[in-house]
């Protein structure tokens, strides 16, 4: 059988992100993947050389819209534990709340993207619909709708008033019900199972050998999430991580859903234990010296943030690790023997961030 | 840092990553810090059930680096990346991207370190 070399990426109608990959097809099933990256790459870590350390926030905060706020929340925890930092109960709650907003919308945005990868164009604008409520509580609450800035060093800039979190509240019931309502379509429709259950399967020992992170993680079988390490506010909150068996693109896509609902649960509980008091503590001492290691769990995953300060304003080394980046190995082991047509949607299933795993 | 660190030496490298794995200890990533101007400095950052592992090692910038892709396949990836931030070699690397991960061959500056140029790519 001849072998066909097809260049998938990094522009395609069906991918968010500019990721490339060298297919090698035989008959229209896919033997190999070979990834391509540096597509838009922006050298962002190099900037802690011009940066000081309060303005490398916002530089973190731009490695990726969509998880922002939680690529700010890992930044100022490592720096945070090197000077020695106690946030107050308020703020880390208060990040809780911005990050599973964050999460939300991040999963509703990748379902509607996934339903439109293997072409349920109704379900996709569904998902954006709903989306846009949260979109409209971060824009409410903090004045941006998706980089909210609201993490400084020491707490947060932003509170929440008792009317933005009485309507927060009503805002989520509607987020959820609505949510409820494209359950039976995502996880139990004829069509969308035909396109997405035993496709892309990556074993639960691939998974984890791999170093997959997330919900691709999840979705083979795994219960990891950094969520339990219990970081911020994670500590005051009752949580147990979301797991699917089958390893598949619909187990990834279900994974994604059911958290979905678990984040509502999740500013819930963050809500009913905000206390009074102060949202950011004053900065004082030499800037921060040493070496931290900080892991938080976005959307797509874990991220990891490596830091090396040496007593000056600027960082020695600021080193990231997004979730995308540890996804690619088990993506290309989920591609051998697909079939071509199937590869948008694999490919998908991951939730590429590339400007995340290029920075 | 949070985790146990462990220094490790280019000889003893890839013995210790075996026996982590083998310990059921998950790669998470690798971070490289620069330990003086020929020195390169990597942490090898492993997760067994939320408890982190570092694997620390101190090595000459000029001299290859074991590679590890070759017990953990997902190393590649990061390897690919330090050869191209840092122009370090890696020994034994299964997929090397020969500095093209995410440079284009006419870079010349590497990225991470200062006043080092090399040779743009025929």
């Amino acid at each position: 059988m001849a072998t066909t070399v097809i260049p998938f990426g990094p522009q395609h109608p069906v991918l968010p992100e500019p990721v490339h990959l060298t297919l090698k097809v035989e008959d229209e099933i896919v033997k190999e993947a070979i990834p391509a990256l540096g597509y838009v790459h922006r050298g962002l870590e190099k900037l802690a050389d011009i940066r000081d350390y309060h303005q490398m926030i916002t530089v973190c905060e731009r490695v990726c819209g969509i998880c922002s706020m939680i690529h700010a929340v890992c930044y100022s925890q490592a720096i945070e534990e090197l000077m020695d930092i106690e946030i107050p109960d308020r703020a880390a709650l208060l990040r809780v709340i911005w990050s599973e907003l964050h999460r939300t919308h991040s999963h509703l945005l990748w379902l509607g993207l996934f339903a439109d990868a293997f072409g349920f164009e109704s379900l996709f604008m569904q998902f954006w619909k709903i989306r846009e409520r949260i979109m409209d509580i971060n824009e409410a609450t903090t004045g941006s709708r998706v980089i909210v800035s609201v993490n400084v060093i020491g707490g947060v800039r932003a509170d929440l008033s008792p009317d933005q979190i009485r309507w927060i509240l009503s805002e989520i019931d509607i987020v959820e019900k609505e949510v409820r309502q494209l359950q039976d379509t995502i996880m139990n429709d004829y069509t969308v199972k035909a396109r997405t259950c035993g496709v892309g399967t990556l074993t639960k020992e691939q998974a984890y050998e791999l170093g997959a992170a997330g919900p691709t993680l999840r979705g083979s079988g795994v219960a990891q999430d950094m969520r339990m390490l219990g970081y911020g506010g994670y500590s005051q909150i009752d949580f147990e991580p979301i797991v699917e068996t089958s390893g598949d693109c619909w187990a990834r896509s279900t994974v994604r859903f059911r958290e979905c609902l678990q984040s509502m649960d999740l500013v819930r509980q963050a809500i009913s234990k905000l206390p009074e008091g102060d949202i950011r503590v004053k900065v004082k001492g030499n800037p921060p010296e040493g070496e931290a290691y900080a892991r938080v769990e976005q959307p797509r995953g874990e991220c990891v943030y490596y830091i090396k300060g040496n007593g000056t304003k600027h960082l020695d080394r600021l080193r990231i690790r997004t979730p995308t980046f540890a996804n690619i190995p088990p993506l290309l082991a989920m591609m051998p023997e697909c079939e071509l047509a199937d590869v948008p949607v694999i490919i998908l299933s991951i939730d590429p961030c590339i400007s995340c795993t290029e920075r | 840092m949070i985790g146990k660190v462990i220094d490790v030496t280019p000889e003893t490298l890839v013995g210790e990553v075996m026996n982590l794995k083998n310990d059921g200890q998950r790669l998470v990533t690798f971070s490289t810090y620069q330990e003086d101007e020929k020195k390169i400095g990597i942490l090898y950052h492993f997760d067994k059930n939320l408890e982190t592992t570092h694997l620390r090692l101190v090595t000459d910038m000029d001299k290859p680096i074991p590679s590890i892709s070759g017990v953990l396949f997902a190393a590649l990836l990061v390897e690919n990346e330090i050869r191209d931030q840092w122009d370090v070699e890696f020994d034994g690397l299964v997929l090397d991207f020969n500095r093209s991960l995410y440079l284009d061959p006419e870079v010349t500056q590497v990225p991470l370190v200062s006043n080092v140029k090399i040779e743009p790519k025929k």
